[in-house]
């Protein structure tokens, strides 16, 4: 909403404050004023003229050569513009003069022809283009025949004027009209209202005997009221007409449309103006559309309507899209002579529903959507009739014709200054509360320890106690609520055992040397489900932006691979990420999807690069394995962490396994494939994905102290040659289940795979550790314990001792 | 035999001079002193003497022989001290080489600011209560006081996935279900998560953003309440010299509602860029528990009463670090994350 100062101050006493000032307080005391628009623009020298004389340049087709009477002396000016002409009053920027946007005027010459100033269009003035009378958008603006040579252009444009721009929530619809300002800045400054005036001559002839009205749908209409005026002279609506317009930001057309639109933004009532003799059967029958019903509308769009669609007709077919838009058949055009004016009460939904299915917004829908004020609806429809007949010669028929059913009681709310105070932590006296409530113009009442409030229906935001709580704080000033903090039963906060254990996964990995990304968990059908972890459908949104962003992701590797692409390509030598997310599976009973809190991490490029002291390592598969385990030690599950080879669509299939807690899969991990590499333009890539929710939900054995034995443990290495297929995991499941309770520990040490080694075979060491908390080991005992894992291992794996 | 004596002292004491190193020091050693050397010598030649000689010529071997070693051992001290000092030469290095890296990764800037709020809520007894980002229209919307067709709902456009269901367009649905789930009980949470709102992604809009808000229900919870909980919020997070002022405002779900806005942290209130020349800095949105929420879920309203707030990590972040740009937080550069790592007073 755009609220000229200059016209707020006819019905309000502003006090005379600056309008910054102004827009502060209504700020702080609660509607937000976005911006303070001086319109001047810092111009100055902009005058009125009259052109004495004006003929076309002999150097130039496009240029006339104009004397222009300014005031003080008559000067020529060249004048580009195609509507420049002899009798004209015109705006005139003189030398020495600064326009919007900083450009000064200076004397020129064009063409070998002296120009002392600048003829100028309401767009060089800084009004935006869209705003610009038709008449005038291609060339200079004329001035009224009384403007004065010599006299500054500004008042007369409105120009000297400030603009308050509202940023209105959606509550405080009540502002959304000049009344509507004047209400709350009377309320803010203790001011009492000048109401507009609405006085005019009857005709002797009744509306009632030019037009008949019915209303057939009266809940999404419940009042009507149309007047009539005859013989209106349609012309351009006078200067100060046309200025506020402007600054309200509406474009000025004849003084019949004109009006309509400002008695909207001065009530904030939507009206429509009808010619009456397009209708051509003196009758109004409003009713809800015929399923395919077809109007043309005054966009010259041809609209077709449904059945839940109100729509206003001739008796025959539709001549308006009730609160939407008119149609073109009925519009007022240059030769009407009598007006039908139509001040309705459109329910708020059925507009809402009307606009979005035609996908037409005005300044009419937007204030039916939000409720107008159903006391206004006639007021506005009288002050339409009375300008009307002021500015257009009117002759307004005497009464209107009506159809009313709504109701227009006000809510009325109860609430005890106790309960306001209460809520507010604070002790305002009553005197101070129905001061306030005098300020708002509500009408009150305090009785037995209650307020009785009439809530006004301008204001359909004030409906409960609290909303009365809102009122006296705002006014009274949110800067006195005290500070305090709540006082209940003291109960310590805190993290849950899951919260808590996330965030030492996240400290982990990223002293592992990860960081944490965050991506999006919308992607495009085909990567949603790529690298998941389980198969189950896709969610997807009804309405995507973008097939980029249509599905929700199944597994988080994707983005992370996006992201490794996105650094690689900007020289990052190394990219290690990690990304807690969630992953949306399928679709539970409740019609959600399941949501699993997933972990993911990927690696790419140099891991240790410290080479001055030989020390270098590109990443590989046993470099984000290792952070997997130091994770499930973390975790306490180290003891049922294995690794099983498997094939997952996008990973090298001989570098790729399923991670497993007790045989339960858990996640998984893997290079990422040759071929999807190489179109990623990538290193060698690691992933893992691994189910969070799962691992963290999952028992683990209670932290408990085993004593620190004062005896040796004894290490026993062995080299074992074996099939190259063995797996390490294998005989080391071996090694474990063999050893028997001495056997503390199993430790890989070598692989050996090389020329020396007959084909089809490999050695592996591992070093054995045995032991007894309780006393030293005999050698005998341990021989003992030893001759069994290499006998299982002879037996169970074909391994033999490498001599 | 005493010439004798004082000639291998000389010829001793001479080749302790020499000696250059230790090893060199220990030959003469072994060559004068040892078992086989030539004072050893001289006291297994004493034999010869007569008798009453044996005494003092053993008394002189004795004292001949404490010298020699007195000077051998301070020479060796010596020797010695300058074996270790060669060595330490040999030894030093290039101080200002550069050391074996230790390479850590750090948390993302939005779980850094998120992580901050968290704690200092749950010192002031505050749990933290999350949710599905995939919500139910009626947790997201109608719980909150938002029936269909309400015209707030135009203020935040939404991703649906069907009629009834959407991605969460803010984190307050975790409260109607915390709310729904204590059964009328005392509440006091912070809800942090993802949301999603159709924007088309810019410096300013990612329709993926994350929110952080909070929730309290109890008796006689007052709107003075409220304000003192936000301050000890703005003095934490932006400074001990942090003011805050509230401004009326507008949100379905509370009732009143404000905007809460902290005295610039960059210029303490006399304008900037950061505070757009006003010294005030808008930080969040919060007001007092609507009573339709509170009976939706079950609580009666003329009992308990409670208050609510919530604001965006990617603001606050974007305030305190100077981010300019909403997309950083989404695009996962390691040039950008890893700026991210050092820690704060
Ligand atoms: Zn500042």
């Amino acid at each position: 909403m755009l609220v000229s100062t200059k016209w707020l101050a006819e019905y309000v006493n502003t006090q005379g404050l600056d309008p910054k000032e102004l827009g502060e307080k209504i700020t702080r005391s609660g509607i937000e004023v976005d911006a303070v628009i001086d319109r001047t623009q810092g111009m100055t020298n902009v005058v009125v003229g009259y052109v004495k004389e004006c003929v076309k340049h002999p150097e130039a087709d496009k240029l006339n050569i104009c004397q222009v009477d300014v005031g003080e002396e008559t000067t020529q000016i060249i004048c580009g513009a195609p509507n420049v002409a002899e009798g004209q009053k015109v705006i005139v920027a003189r030398p020495g003069a600064v326009l919007p946007g900083g450009m000064k005027i200076k004397k020129a010459k064009l063409r070998g022809e002296e120009s002392n100033g600048m003829i100028c269009s309401l767009q060089e003035l800084g009004i935006e283009g869209r705003l610009v009378p038709k008449a005038y958008a291609e060339g200079i603006y004329v001035l009224p025949e009384t403007a004065t040579p010599g006299e500054s252009a500004l008042p007369l444009l409105g120009l000297d004027d400030t603009i308050l721009e509202l940023g209105l929530t959606p509550n405080r619809s009540d502002a959304l009209s000049m009344l509507g300002v004047a209400y709350e800045v009377g309320a803010i400054l203790s001011e009492d209202m000048k109401y507009p005036e609405a006085t005019y001559n009857e005709g002797n002839e009744k509306a009632s005997d030019y037009l008949s009205l019915r209303v057939d749908a009266t809940s999404e209409n419940p009042m009507y009221v149309a007047k009539v005026v005859r013989n209106v002279q349609v012309k351009e609506s006078p200067l100060w007409l046309q200025h506020r317009l402007m600054a309200a930001g509406v474009r000025p057309h004849n003084n019949v449309v004109d009006i309509t639109n400002y008695v909207l933004m001065e009530y904030g009532q939507p009206l429509h103006a009808f010619d009456y003799d397009r209708l051509e059967t003196k009758e109004i029958v409003v009713r809800l559309a015929n399923e395919g019903e077809k109007i043309v509308t005054l966009d010259d769009q041809e609209r077709t309507l449904k059945s839940n669609h109100l729509v206003i007709t001739n008796g025959k077919e539709p001549v308006a899209i009730a609160g939407v838009m008119g149609g073109a058949n009925s519009e007022v055009h240059d030769g009407t002579t009598t007006v039908v004016i139509e001040s309705a009460y459109f329910a708020g939904g059925s507009v809402r529903q009307t606009s979005k299915d035609h996908n037409l917004r005005s300044d009419a829908s937007a204030r039916f959507e939000k409720g107008v004020d159903p006391n206004r609806v006639i007021l506005a429809a009288e002050r339409a009739a009375s300008l009307l007949a002021e500015l257009a010669g009117g002759e307004v028929l005497a009464g209107s014709v009506v159809v009313d059913e709504l109701d227009k009681t006000p809510v009325e709310v109860v609430v005890s200054p106790d309960f306001i105070n209460n809520r507010l932590g604070m002790k305002i006296s009553l005197e101070d509360m129905t001061s306030i409530l005098t300020r708002l113009k509500f009408d009150h009442q305090a009785a037995n320890g209650y307020l009785y409030i009439k809530a006004p229906t301008r204001r359909q935001d004030i409906k409960i106690p609290e909303d009365i709580v809102e009122e006296i704080a705002r006014m009274y000033g949110y800067d006195e609520i005290p500070m305090t903090l709540p006082v209940e039963e003291s109960k310590p906060g805190g993290l849950t055992s899951y919260q808590a254990r996330r965030r030492q996964v996240r400290a982990y990995l990223e002293s592992a040397g990860l960081y944490q990304a965050i991506t999006y968990s919308l992607t495009s059908k085909e990567m949603s489900r790529k690298f998941a972890l389980e198969t189950a459908p896709v969610t997807e949104l009804l309405m995507p932006m973008s097939e980029e962003r249509s599905t929700l992701r199944q597994s988080l590797i994707p983005h992370l691979l996006d992201a490794v692409t996105y650094n690689t390509a900007r020289q990052a030598d190394t990219v290690a990420l990690y990304e807690v997310g969630s992953v949306f599976l399928g679709e539970t009973e409740s019609g959600l999807p399941h949501e699993q809190e997933h972990l993911a991490a990927v690696i790419a490029g140099k891991w240790v690069d410290h080479s001055w002291q030989g020390e270098k390592k590109a990443v590989d598969f046993f470099v984000l394995k290792g952070i997997v385990e130091g994770l499930m030690e973390l975790l306490g599950h180290s003891k049922e962490l294995t690794f099983e080879r498997a094939v997952v669509d996008g990973l090298h299939p001989g570098r790729t396994a399923s991670i497993q807690l007790a045989g339960e899969e858990i996640g998984l991990i893997g290079q990422l494939h040759p071929s999807e590499q190489k179109a990623r333009d990538l290193k060698e890539t690691y992933v893992v994905e691994l189910n969070l929710a799962k691992v963290l939900n999952k028992e683990v054995e209670a932290l408990y102290y085993a004593p620190v034995s004062k005896f040796p443990s004894i290490t026993r290495d062995i080299a074992l040659v074996v099939d190259s297929e063995k797996v390490a995991g294998e005989l080391q499941a071996i090694i474990q289940l063999s050893g028997g309770r001495l056997l503390k520990g199993v430790h890989l040490f070598d692989l050996y795979e090389g020329e020396k080694m007959e084909p089809g075979k490999k050695s592996v060491a591992f070093s054995l550790t045995y032991f007894d908390p309780e006393r030293t080991l005999t050698d005998e005992e341990v021989v003992n314990a030893h001759n069994k894992v290499l006998k299982a291992l002879a037996e169970q794996a074909g391994a033999e001792l490498r001599g | 035999m005493e010439a004798q004596l004082q000639q291998l002292k000389e010829e001793a004491l001479q080749k302790i001079e020499a000696s250059q190193n230790v090893k060199e020091l220990n030959d003469v050693r072994v060559a004068y002193l040892g078992k086989k050397g030539p004072i050893t010598d001289l006291l297994k030649g004493m034999g010869k003497l007569p008798a009453e000689e044996r005494p003092k010529m053993g008394a002189l071997v004795n004292v001949v022989r404490e010298e020699v070693t007195e000077v051998l051992e301070a020479r060796m001290t010596l020797l010695q001290e300058q074996a270790i000092q060669e060595q330490l030469e040999k030894e030093s290095i290039d101080v200002t080489l550069p050391g074996r890296p230790v390479k850590t990764g750090n948390h993302h800037p939005l779980t850094r600011v998120v992580e901050e709020i968290e704690d200092l809520f749950i010192s002031m007894g505050y749990e933290i209560a999350e949710g599905p980002e995939v919500e139910k229209d009626y947790y997201n919307f109608e719980a909150l006081n938002l029936p269909k067709g309400h015209p707030a709902r135009d203020m935040q456009d939404s991703f649906y996935i069907s009629e009834d269901i959407l991605l969460r367009t803010h984190t307050s649905p975790v409260q109607a279900r915390t709310m729904e789930a204590k059964e009328g009980k005392p509440i006091k949470i912070i809800c942090p998560g993802k949301v999603y709102r159709r924007d088309n992604d810019d410096a300013t809009h990612s329709h993926q953003f994350t929110q952080i808000e909070g929730l309290v229900i109890g008796e006689d919870i007052r709107m003075s309440d409220l304000k003192g909980t936000l301050s000890v919020f703005a003095k934490k997070m932006f400074g001990e010299d942090r003011e805050i002022r509230l401004r009326p405002s507008f949100f379905p779900f509370t009732e009143p509602s404000v905007e809460m806005d902290i005295s610039c942290f960059k210029c303490g209130g006399s304008g900037c860029n950061v505070c757009k020349k006003t010294g005030w800095i808008e930080i969040l949105g919060a007001g007092m528990v609507h009573p339709n929420v509170l009976e939706m879920a079950g609580y009666d309203s003329k009992k308990l009463s409670g208050f609510a707030f919530g604001m965006g990590p990617e603001r606050i972040a974007m305030l305190k670090y100077g981010v300019e740009d909403i997309r950083h937080f989404y695009t996962n550069d390691v040039r950008f994350l890893s700026q991210f790592h050092r820690t704060e007073v």
